[in-house]
């Protein structure tokens, strides 16, 4: 029974950041908006590995990549490959302090751009510049604000 | 430490920890959707085995983009009912003037047409090269590095297809790029996958223009250091390329550069049509008996680099 209201509120909360994620912005907002989808995924996978699991990454993956009409299958690669990391090492990052976490979400959400970019790349798009990672440093710095929502989260699982 | 998979043959520490049913081991989870996501990839890029999936799942995110979109609308109407008296009359004053001005052009529009075609041997004047347009309503809006692109409100059901040409009151805007049933994504001129023949109106110059990714700016890399252009120039679409008959406002070039390091001039422009500004859009139909209307539509999948050469 807890399970199934941790699962209403991953699906709420990685619905509101995908939307967050696809709403139409003007141009500089838009260049440091951060991949909040991708973070919602990383977070719920290190909190409750076993509710959202790869699926999550995956269903979450498919749905940017209709959103955005990127390759088929680019992002749902991406998030799979990020949710496997993340369930994998979930007890380790789980124990770590804030800054070593940080630096574990940082090196995740750097892989899942990677792995886009080098699918634009190989499929012949735009692959873009520098510009393309100023998201992921602003979700990295994002990261240490979700600690006081990971708190209650396992507050509530004890 | 031990990871998900190990856990999972100990039960004690699986009841203990709420999961409703045993599962397969994440390796295996991982390895089963990564394979599912390079075949459709596979599938999406090879001869568009997916197309009919793609149009399907747009026509499902229509409502979740009209849902996205509804602020902006809400914000732009609120806007237009409380606008002030005076500034709707001086509007509508301004509109009358132009107004005017227009049908002035008109007028010695029909004469110059039929001269026209007497000048070209042609028998009868034809109808004008687009002969049907359809307005659209940008509901969202996605500009960044890697794409910039509009979805309007109108798809196959309103007759739309892939590759036709989207105008705005100012110039050219770009060309329907997906097709759904209610929604089509537009790939503007700015999008750094898209590349459109232009010609300098001046000097008749023809070369392609080049999306660069940035707001509303183009680049026409593949012109001699020699060449005649300046600062100002309209660029009009060439109609080479079998999409786009010739004519149609592109761009004004913005910056040349020429320094000796390279045997080309770094020439930038900028879009015509008020990209950043419309909400509203038109497609055009090209009437086909005409002489300068494009042969067939054709798509666009094309990368630039591959499309475009010097000349």
């Amino acid at each position: 029974m807890i399970t199934s209201t941790v699962r209403s509120r991953l699906v709420l909360t990685t619905l509101a950041a995908f939307v967050l994620q696809v709403l139409p912005l003007p141009f500089w907002l838009a260049a440091v908006r951060p991949p909040l989808a991708v973070i919602a995924v990383i977070f719920w996978s290190l909190i409750v590995p076993r509710v959202g699991g790869i699926t999550l990454g995956f269903v979450t993956g498919l749905a940017l990549d209709v959103y955005r009409g990127s390759v088929f299958g680019q992002h749902a690669l991406a998030l799979s490959l990020v949710v496997y990391i993340a369930v994998r090492q979930h007890l380790l990052v789980r124990n770590k302090p804030l800054f070593e976490q940080t630096v574990f979400a940082a090196a995740l959400l750097f892989a899942s751009e990677a792995v886009s970019w080098a699918i634009d790349g190989w499929t012949g798009h735009a692959a873009g510049g520098w510009i393309r990672w100023l998201p992921i440093f602003v979700g990295s710095l994002l990261w240490p604000l979700t600690a006081a929502w990971q708190a209650s989260e396992n507050r509530a699982r004890r | 430490m031990s990871s998900a998979p190990a856990t999972s043959g100990l039960s004690n520490t699986a009841a203990s920890r709420n999961i409703p049913s045993r599962r397969a081991p994440a390796g295996l989870r991982f390895f089963v959707y990564a394979a599912i996501s390079l075949s459709i990839m596979w599938l999406d890029q090879r001869g568009g085995w997916l197309d009919t999936v793609r149009f399907t799942l747009q026509a499902v995110a229509y409502p979740l983009q009209m849902a996205l979109a509804s602020p902006a609308a809400a914000w732009d109407w609120t806007r237009e009912n409380f606008e002030q008296r005076t500034m709707l009359q001086q509007e509508n004053r301004a509109l009358r003037e132009r107004l005017r001005e227009f049908e002035l052009l008109a007028m010695r529009r029909a004469d110059l047409e039929r001269e026209n075609f007497e000048l070209r041997n042609l028998r009868s004047a034809a109808a004008d090269v687009a002969n049907r347009w359809l307005v659209a309503r940008v509901i969202a809006v996605e500009t960044n590095r890697l794409r910039q692109r509009y979805t309007v409100d109108r798809g196959t059901v309103h007759g739309i297809s892939k590759g036709q040409t989207v105008i705005a009151g100012e110039g050219l805007v770009g060309q329907a790029l997906r097709v759904g049933p209610w929604s089509t994504e537009v790939i503007l001129l700015a999008d750094p996958e898209h590349a459109v023949p232009v010609q300098i109106a001046r000097t008749g110059q023809r070369t392609v223009a080049l999306g660069t990714g940035r707001d509303s700016e183009l680049s026409l890399p593949f012109l001699p250091l020699q060449s005649d252009i300046r600062e100002g120039d309209l660029l009009v679409t060439s109609g080479l390329g079998k999409t786009l008959p010739a004519g149609y406002p592109v761009g004004s070039v913005s910056a040349v550069r020429r320094d000796g390091a390279s045997p080309l001039a770094q020439v930038t422009a900028t879009v015509t049509a008020k990209v950043d500004r419309d909400r509203v859009v038109a497609f055009l139909w090209f009437n086909p008996a005409h002489p300068a209307a494009p042969p067939t539509v054709q798509p666009i999948t094309a990368p630039p680099a591959a499309a475009a050469t010097p000349p």
